[in-house]
C-alpha cells in the first residue's frame, strides 16, 4: 500500500509512461505505474461523462434550433436540413430586436450606476474605522440574502401608484444609483485583499481621500470591478422576476428574459425557433464569459471562500 | 456612505415596516387598505389551501435540492482537481451551464425532458428505462427541477475547489504514509478541511431555495402551454401545485388576486426564515467573511 502510493508524488503530473527505462524498472515502480495509469484512465473517464452531462443540453438544443418546423415535433436528434433562416425568423419576430434593446438598457445602464455607486460604500467598509461599521456590514448581508419578494409589494405601490412608472424598467433602473448589497460586498471581499500600507502611504503623502480612492485603490481593484460589473450584468439581464412586476403590462419594456417564455407561448409547437430564440439568449452570456473567465472564477471565489 | 443609507432606507427599511403595515390592512390597490388585525394572518395560516403545499415544497427543495447540488458540486470539484489532462477545457464545460440564464436553461429542459418529442425520454426508452412525463407530472416536476439545478453547479464546482487546493498537501502526504486509504483521506483530512465551505453552500444554498421563483414559473407556465404575456390568467405550481413556491405565492396573491394583505403575510413568512438562515451564516462564518480587523 504505502510503497505503491509513494511514487504518485514523484511523478506529479500523475500522467502514464512518463520518464524512466521501462525496463530498469523495479517491479514495484511498475505496479505504481500501472495503477497511475489506472487511475489517469479513471479519472478521465469520469470527467468525460461529467462533460457530456454539462454540454449534451446545449448541443441538443442547439441542434433542434436548426430543423424544421415539422422535424421539431418528432423525436429526431439531429437535424434532416440545416435550417438556418430560423434565426432570421426569430430576429423578423415583432419584439425581439426591442426586447433585446431594452435588456441592454436594463443591463448595461444598471451596471454603470451600480459599480459607480457601490465602489465608494465597499470602499470605506473595507478601509474605514467608523462606529457602526459592523452594523453597516451585518446590514448589507441581510439585504443581499433578503429575497426581492419579501418587499415587493411595498416597492411596486410606491413605483406603480406613486410615481406612475408601470409599464417600464426605470423602478428597476433607478434604485441601482444607490449602490446595491451584493455589489458592495463582493467588493469589499475584493478590497479587503489590498494591503492597508497602500492607503496609509497614500494618506501620509497628503493625498485626500477622494484621490486615494480614485489615483491608488480604484488601479489595484480593477480585476474585482470587472468581476462585479460582470455579475451584475447578469443579474439584470437574466432578471425574469423585476421585468415580470413593472413592465408585463407594456411588451414595448419588455426584457429578453422575460419576452423569451413569451415567445414560447406565441410560437406554442414551434420547438425549432424556440430553441433558435433560446440560443440567442444563451450566446451573448457564452461569448462574454470566454473573454472574461478569470473575472467570473475571482467573483465566484471571493464570494465563497476568502475573506 | 451616505446615498447609500437613503438607497438602503429606501429598499430595505421602509419596505420591510411597510410590509409589515400590510399585513395587518385588507389592501386591494384600488380602494383605501382598511385596518384588519390579524384577519390576513389567520386567513393564510387557516384557510388559503395554497400555503401549505407552497411551503412543503419550498422545503422540499430546500432539502434534496440543496443536497444534491451540494453532493454533485463537490464531487465535481474533487473530479476537476484530479483531471490532469485538458483541466482548462473540463472546468470551462463543467461551470459553463451556471451562466445559462434561467429563463433559457428552464426552457431548454423543458424541451429537453419533454415526454412527447425530448431526447432525454428518447434516449431513456432507447436503453429500456421507462421515461417519467417530468415537468407534466406532480411527482416528477421536483425532480426535474432538481436536474437542472445540478446542471448549474458550476458555481460550487469553483468554490469547492478553490477550498481543495487550499488543504495543506503535508496532511494527505502524512496520510500517505500511515497508508490511509483514499476514503479514510477524505473523510479525515479533506471533509474537516472544507467544512466551513460546504457549511457556507448549504446555508446559502437554503436561502437561494427560499427565493427560487423563475424556474419554477417558466417551467409550469411552458409545460401548461398557457399562452405567456399580459392578460393571461396563469395559475402557478402546475402540475397540481407541484412546483409552487412560498415567493410565487407573493406573487400570486398580490399581483394576479391583489390581496396585498395576504401576499404580505407570506413575504413575511419568507423573511424570517432567510434572516435565520443569514444570521446561522453570520454566526458560523463570521470569520470567513472577514472583519477587517
Amino acid at each position: 500500500m504505502t510503497t505503491a502510493t509513494l511514487p504518485d508524488r514523484t511523478d506529479p503530473s500523475g500522467l502514464p509512461g512518463r520518464p524512466g527505462r521501462p525496463g530498469t524498472a523495479s517491479p514495484a515502480l511498475r505496479r505504481a505505474r500501472r495503477r497511475a495509469l489506472l487511475h489517469w484512465i479513471a479519472v478521465h473517464s469520469l470527467g468525460i461523462a461529467a462533460a457530456l452531462f454539462f454540454v449534451l443540453p446545449f448541443v441538443f438544443v442547439f441542434l433542434t434550433s436548426l430543423m424544421s418546423d415539422d422535424q421539431a415535433l418528432t423525436r429526431d436528434l439531429t437535424p434532416n436540413s440545416w435550417h438556418w433562416d430560423n434565426y432570421l425568423k426569430v430576429l423578423d419576430t415583432p419584439g425581439f430586436l426591442t426586447w433585446w434593446k431594452n435588456s441592454l438598457l436594463y443591463a448595461g445602464l444598471g451596471t454603470v450606476l451600480v459599480v459607480v455607486s457601490s465602489i465608494p460604500v465597499a470602499y470605506a467598509l473595507a478601509k474605514f474605522r467608523f462606529r457602526g461599521r459592523h452594523l453597516s456590514l451585518l446590514l448589507v448581508i441581510s439585504m443581499m440574502m433578503l429575497p426581492p419578494q419579501v418587499v415587493i409589494i411595498p416597492m411596486y405601490l410606491f413605483w406603480a401608484k406613486q410615481m406612475d412608472l408601470s409599464g417600464t424598467l426605470w423602478p428597476l433602473i433607478i434604485p441601482m444609483a444607490f449602490g446595491d448589497a451584493f455589489a458592495i460586498f463582493l467588493l469589499r471581499q475584493f478590497l479587503l485583499t489590498i494591503p492597508d500600507e497602500y492607503v496609509e502611504a497614500a494618506r501620509i503623502d497628503g493625498c485626500g481621500e477622494f484621490r486615494t480612492l480614485i489615483r491608488i485603490v480604484l488601479p489595484m481593484a480593477k480585476p474585482g470591478i470587472a468581476a462585479v460589473a460582470l455579475f451584475q450584468f447578469f443579474y439584470s439581464w437574466n432578471d425574469y422576476f423585476g421585468p415580470q412586476i413593472y413592465a408585463s403590462e407594456n411588451p414595448g419594456a419588455w426584457t429578453l428574459s422575460y419576452g423569451l417564455e413569451s415567445f414560447k407561448g406565441a410560437h406554442h409547437t414551434d420547438w425549432n425557433l424556440t430553441m433558435a430564440a433560446t440560443v440567442l439568449v444563451m450566446a451573448p452570456v457564452i461569448l462574454v464569459f470566454f473573454f472574461a473567465q478569470k473575472a467570473f472564477v475571482e467573483g465566484v471565489t471571493l464570494t465563497g471562500v476568502k475573506g | 456612505m451616505s446615498p447609500w443609507l437613503i438607497g438602503f432606507g429606501f429598499s430595505f427599511g421602509y419596505p420591510i415596516v411597510s410590509t409589515l403595515y400590510f399585513s395587518f390592512m385588507r389592501y386591494d390597490g384600488l380602494n383605501p387598505p382598511t385596518w384588519r388585525g390579524l384577519e390576513n394572518w389567520t386567513y393564510v395560516f387557516a384557510d388559503l389551501p395554497k400555503f401549505w403545499p407552497a411551503m412543503q415544497n419550498t422545503l422540499w427543495l430546500a432539502v434534496v435540492m440543496v443536497s444534491c447540488r451540494v453532493v454533485f458540486g463537490l464531487g465535481v470539484g474533487l473530479l476537476i482537481t484530479r483531471i490532469k489532462t485538458g483541466a482548462g477545457v473540463f472546468r470551462t464545460l463543467f461551470y459553463l451551464p451556471y451562466l445559462a440564464p434561467p429563463v433559457a436553461a428552464t426552457l431548454a429542459f423543458v424541451f429537453l425532458l419533454n415526454p412527447g418529442t425530448g431526447p432525454v425520454n428518447s434516449l431513456l426508452e432507447a436503453v429500456g428505462i421507462p421515461a417519467p412525463s417530468w415537468f407534466n407530472d406532480a411527482d416528477w416536476a421536483k425532480p426535474a427541477l432538481t436536474v437542472l439545478a445540478v446542471w448549474g453547479v458550476g458555481d460550487l464546482m469553483v468554490i469547492f475547489m478553490a477550498a481543495l487546493l487550499d488543504v495543506p498537501k503535508e496532511q494527505y502526504e502524512a496520510a500517505e504514509l500511515d497508508g490511509a486509504s483514499p476514503w479514510q483521506r477524505f473523510r479525515y483530512i479533506t471533509l474537516p478541511n472544507i467544512s466551513p465551505i460546504v457549511l457556507f453552500a448549504v446555508v446559502t444554498g437554503i436561502i437561494g431555495a427560499m427565493q427560487y421563483y423563475t424556474q419554477p414559473i417558466v417551467a409550469a407556465k411552458v409545460a401548461s402551454g398557457v399562452m405567456g404575456g399580459s392578460g393571461q390568467s396563469f395559475q402557478p405550481g402546475y402540475p397540481d401545485d407541484s412546483t409552487l413556491t412560498l415567493p410565487q405565492l407573493v406573487y400570486s396573491l398580490g399581483f394576479s388576486q391583489f390581496n396585498y394583505g395576504a401576499a404580505c403575510v407570506v413575504a413575511l413568512v419568507l423573511f424570517a426564515f432567510s434572516m435565520a438562515f443569514t444570521a446561522l451564516l453570520m454566526r458560523r462564518r463570521g470569520g470567513l467573511i472577514g472583519s477587517g480587523d
